[in-house]
């Protein structure tokens, strides 16, 4: 059951990750990348974590994803749909070989049962699979949230200030100046 | 239970796509989204360790990554609507200024 729904939804979340990038408008790039996030969602159900998936759907599938549509809808970027194939041949020739080299080195490299033998990895943690249908996923990430991990929640809300004055900041309306790029 | 390595596997391709995608793309929005497709795929493997290791640790750091990589995309937005703005383009071979 977990191989068929594995197979399943990685398959979505692979092919339409490809399609993100090989999609000729940004658009359709977009949505594809909404459509990723979900999927991805999924995965992270079927690996028993709730808490973070419906996290992924709200910030990631709704939240930033929206701010990217309204981004990509601002802009003009028609312009831009039709040269991409044919310009940068080079570097698109040896990006491709970076990654074919890149992609078997970083799973092969992470996945190697060397690295999680019983002996490496020594005690499991608390969360056994028998403790985890005992307990809710939301309470006991929320408790070690606020426990354990107190000090750089607080400095992620202060972050995320930090951030909203910068945006705020960048967005304002400027005076007609001479622009460096003009 | 399936082998930890699907998962991580699954991860490590979709990291490369998205390093695929910063290569080979020439728009600013689309490299922009292909940084999250990897920061996803590194967020897949932290809960993939969290699971096959029995920790919670690796869940609330795929906590701090998504709080991180929201307020880096709206920074990020907000500079290439700048960029636009400015130059008239999100293409990244049009705006060389700091490039020497």
């Amino acid at each position: 059951m977990e191989l068929f729904l594995f197979i399943v939804i990685g398959g979505i979340t692979l092919i339409s990750s490809f399609f993100v990038v090989f999609q000729r408008s940004p658009l359709y790039s977009a949505l594809f990348l909404i459509l990723t996030f979900l999927s991805m969602a999924g995965l992270y159900l079927v690996l028993g974590a709730e808490f973070v998936a419906i996290i992924q759907v709200i910030v990631y599938a709704g939240a930033v994803m929206v701010l990217f549509l309204f981004v990509i809808m601002l802009l003009n970027l028609d312009n831009e749909k039709r040269e991409w194939m044919t310009k940068h041949i080079q570097q698109k020739y040896f990006g491709v070989i970076v990654v074919a080299v890149l992609v078997p080195l970083i799973g092969l490299g992470i996945s190697t049962p060397l690295l999680y033998s019983k002996s490496q990895l020594g005690a499991p943690g608390t969360y056994s699979p028998q403790i985890a249908e005992q307990v809710s996923n939301t309470a006991a990430v929320a408790s070690l949230l606020f426990t354990d991990y107190i000090l750089p929640f607080e400095i992620t809300s202060v972050l995320l200030l930090v951030t909203m004055v910068g945006v705020v900041y960048l967005a304002r309306r400027v005076k007609k100046q001479s622009l460096p790029g003009k | 239970m399936l082998p930890m390595s699907y998962y991580l596997v699954l991860g490590a391709v979709i990291f490369g796509v998205g390093v695929l995608g910063v290569l080979i793309r020439r728009n600013a929005l689309v490299i922009f989204m292909s940084i999250e497709l990897m920061l996803n795929a590194v967020n897949l493997t932290f809960i993939t360790l969290s699971r096959y290791l029995e920790s919670l640790h690796g869940q609330v750091y795929v906590f701090f990554v998504m709080t991180v990589a929201a307020a880096e995309v709206a920074v990020g937005l907000a500079i290439i609507m700048l960029i636009y703005r400015n130059w008239g383009t999100a293409n990244i071979d049009d705006i060389n200024l700091m490039k020497w």
